[in-house]
């Protein structure tokens, strides 16, 4: 019952998405305010429907209502309450209404914080918004019901992928939503002030923080997906350029370049044209990154298997939305005047240089994507292209970037000279070049990488504290005055900070662990030795047992270091028995300086040996350290004043008072 | 202090080796060299029956057999070049993750640098066409207002 309701609140939605995508726009083109007043509460049912909706298909996975086709196809009795939790969205029909959710929830949270929003745009951005969301529910309603029966019902399910039965998984993809689907918001101001056909400093003040919340949310959710891959697959990968993967760090990239651009329209009135076009790009990455997941068109290892009938159906409303948002582009973005001026050398320049170098870098990993494609297209030739293209050729833009970061980062407005600049990030220079001349010399075998990438990623740590140190006036001011300045440094500073201090601390981690890992691959039985990099594995012992919904085989090593015991680890091979699935749980013994990383293989078949694989990740800690610093600095900026463009409504309804 | 310490004995100490994934013991050469060239062509060989992984990376049994035959030929005297194109010859080029530098493939290599080409012409050139606008917008100043910008900076 509950789950008819469920699909009855989503088809209410749909007639209230519809409501909303014509109602406030005619409203704004006509100046009939009720119209447009229409907008917000519209926004809020849809996002109620829906999140009811979503609650009763939640409900039918808790309750393990096998008569609804998904959940007997997606979960099992057997399996503990959080994954069938996160079953609701471990297939393609609910990870739709996950993401419809996601579309409306924005939607509300536009209706009820814009309050400072001037009428017109806020209606045109939820019109807009809500065509999305209405395209969508369509989409779920007629051909990806997550509501559909099974008649009979089976007694069980077919159990959960055991590879998603995994807390990283369970939350990796709400938080991705949240990210890709939450750029939608940008699309939809953007889409609005193109219809209005004004773009200004309060635009980009009110389009910046839902972005930045996208932002955030998409870099939590990458380096889930990233920190998963790396403890679950069993060989600590965490990157594989798998076309999935590149779908969301293309928006990614280009979110990067809209926060930045946004600034600059802000701050100088100018570079319009190019943040609205960012803005419509970020969010028709999304489209096309969701397209290529669900429409089987590319292979990965992350698709959902799905019919041809939807992939058109999605390829339809990627084509409108992206054909339509561009050619209004193409007709207004011209009428849109920019007024600052600067000169090629300032922080303008070195934003413009950051703009170009992100979008042509997601330009790089969308043409690798989508090559196999169009090769097999036009001349039938099928063709990989795998992880050694995406690393040679979209490193040399991300070098090119981090070089000029620290750069960019102190030049002043409208007019900078690069000479003083570099007066003051000399000795950050000297530093990073020494540290890359060190790891050169010292390392064996001629390898660049490792030094290069230790060398740029201390350049740009560095040049954040020659800021830092900049911005509370530190060579000129005494310490107490520069420290008392740091307390008071608005947190928008304290954002930009970490953001950058992360990614340096993410390149340290990539460069660390990508040259320096240490692996030892061998057969081993309990009583061996295994050396490694400095420590002693020991080999104890195997046991038997039996888990809640799987049987296991577990290692038992001992683990030291100069005769101390350092860690015990306990690596296993599992069986899911429902889908007879195996899997290999590694054991990682985590570090801040590196990860000891163990794996059990197959028993050989003489009874006493195992392969046994052992690992040495120096640093590698470091690159999801340095993804949660960029998140958290991006979450810090949310808070910065600043940004609640409510502040600006509370003070002048004060001011009369004060002026009587 | 420790820790660097650690770090740069780590170096020196121990050989710099590529991550190894579903390589088995019993698949691996005895010659070191031989090997790490096994491995380094393995990362950008494509297991044909998994979707979208090496054979350095998957467990299928084809990924094995790619794995002995690389090693094979490797024994066997061919240059990576050589074991490359054995490869194509059988499985053509599908099998390589990185894709050739031919003509047909020209444009998904040079997507970057041309991106970032027409991105700085087209830079450039808006530059340049709003330098005059700039100009015509700006009125010069009167000499009394340079009198008076003088005595500001001076004084």
């Amino acid at each position: 019952m509950i789950v008819e309701l469920g699909h009855f609140a989503l088809t209410l939605a749909f007639a209230v998405a519809l409501f909303q995508a014509v109602v406030p726009l005619v409203g704004a083109g006509r100046g009939w305010v009720d119209w447009m007043r229409a907008a917000a509460p519209a926004a809020l049912m849809q996002f109620l429907l829906t999140g009811f909706a979503f609650a009763a298909l939640v409900n039918a996975f808790v309750s393990s209502d096998f008569s609804v086709r998904i959940v007997a196809e997606n979960s099992n009795s057997q399996i503990p309450v959080l994954y069938r939790v996160s079953g609701t969205w471990g297939n393609h029909e609910g990870s739709m209404l996950l993401l419809v959710l996601i579309l409306t929830l924005f939607g509300a949270m536009v209706a009820a914080f814009g309050r400072g929003l001037p009428l017109g745009l806020k209606a045109r951005t939820l019109s807009v918004q809500s065509m999305i969301a209405a395209a969508f529910i369509g989409f779920i309603l007629f051909t990806s019901n997550p509501f559909d029966r099974l008649v009979p019902a089976p007694l069980d399910g077919n159990d959960l992928n055991p590879l998603l039965q995994d807390i990283g998984l369970a939350i990796h993809p709400p938080f991705l939503y949240l990210g890709y689907v939450g750029l939608s918001m940008a699309f939809s101001f953007a889409v609005a002030a193109l219809i209005e056909g004004k773009v200004d400093a309060a635009w980009a003040r009110w389009v910046r923080p839902w972005t930045l919340l996208a932002w955030v949310m998409l870099t939590v959710g990458i380096a889930l997906g990233s920190y998963w891959a790396y403890y679950e697959l069993g060989w600590g990968g965490w990157w594989f350029w798998d076309p999935v993967e590149n779908a969301s760090f293309m928006p990614w990239l280009v979110a990067g370049a809209l926060l930045h651009s946004a600034i600059v329209v802000e701050k100088r009135n100018a570079l319009k044209a190019w943040t609205i076009l960012l803005a419509i790009l970020a969010f028709s990455l999304s489209l096309v990154g969701i397209f290529i997941v669900r429409s089987g068109v590319l292979t990965s290892v992350h698709a959902f298997a799905n019919d041809p009938a939807r992939g058109v159906f999605i390829l339809a409303i990627l084509g409108v939305t992206i054909v339509g948002s561009l050619t209004l582009y193409a007709w207004r973005a011209p009428g849109m005047r920019s007024e600052g001026l600067f000169q090629p050398v300032s922080r303008e320049g070195g934003l413009i240089l950051n703009n170009l170098l992100l979008a042509v870098a997601a330009a790089v990993v969308f043409t690798g994507t989508l090559a196999p494609l169009v090769r097999e297209f036009f001349d039938g030739a099928k063709i990989s292209v795998g992880a050694p293209f995406f690393d040679l050729a979209f490193t040399p833009f991300m070098v090119i970037l981090i070089v000029a970061m620290p750069l960019g980062s102190l030049l002043p407005w409208k007019r900078g000279d690069l000479g003083r600049v570099m007066a003051r990030l000399w000795w950050a220079a000297a530093l990073a070049l020494a540290l890359g001349g060190v790891v050169w010399g010292v390392q064996t075998g001629g390898a660049l990488l490792a030094p290069v990438g230790l060398a740029l990623a201390a350049w740009l740590i560095l040049g954040v504290i020659v800021e830092i140190g900049e911005r509370i006036g530190l060579p000129r001011a005494s310490l107490g005055t520069a420290l008392g300045r740091l307390t008071r440094l608005p947190r928008a500073d304290w954002g930009k900070f970490l953001a950058h201090g992360g990614l340096g601390l993410m390149v340290m981690g990539i460069a660390a662990v990508t040259a320096w890992e240490i692996e030892d691959i061998r057969l081993a039985r309990p009583g061996d030795v295994i050396p490694l990099g400095g420590y002693e594995i020991h080999f104890d012992s195997v046991s038997e047992g039996q888990g809640p919904n799987y049987v296991y085989q577990r290692g038992h090593f001992t683990v030291t270091r100069d005769g101390e015991v350092v860690a015990v680890m306990e690596p296993e091979k599992r069986l899911y028995p429902v889908q007879n699935q195996p899997t290999t749980e590694a054991a990682i013994d985590m570090g801040l300086t590196r990860d000891l990383y163990l794996v059990l293989g197959d028993k050989q078949t003489n009874g006493e040996d195992w392969v046994v694989r052992a690992y040495l990740k120096p640093l590698v800690n470091w690159i999801w350290l340095g993804a949660l610093a960029m998140a958290i600095g991006g979450a810090i900026s949310l808070t910065d004043r600043r940004y609640r463009v409510g502040a600006a409504v509370r003070r002048r309804r004060a001011a009369p008072v004060a002026a009587e | 202090m420790r820790m660097i310490v650690f770090l740069l004995a780590l170096l020196i100490a121990v050989p710099v080796a590529a991550p190894v994934h579903a390589v088995q013991p019993d698949e691996m050469l005895a010659d070191p060299v031989l090997e790490a060239r096994a491995r380094a062509i393995s990362k950008q060989v494509r297991c044909l029956v998994c979707r979208n992984e090496s054979i350095d990376d998957s467990n299928a049994k084809l990924a094995r057999d790619l794995r002995l035959l690389v090693r094979e030929r490797l024994v066997a005297g061919d240059s990576d070049a050589e074991v490359f194109d054995y490869l194509v010859e059988r499985y053509g080029e599908f099998v390589l993750l990185k894709p050739k530098f031919s003509a047909a493939n020209a444009l998904l290599w040079l997507a970057g640098p041309i991106a970032l080409l027409l991105g700085l012409i087209a830079i450039v050139a808006y530059h340049r066409t709003r330098r005059p606008r700039a100009a015509a917008n700006e009125a010069p100043l009167s000499t009394e207002e340079k009198r008076r910008l003088e005595d500001i900076l001076n004084g």
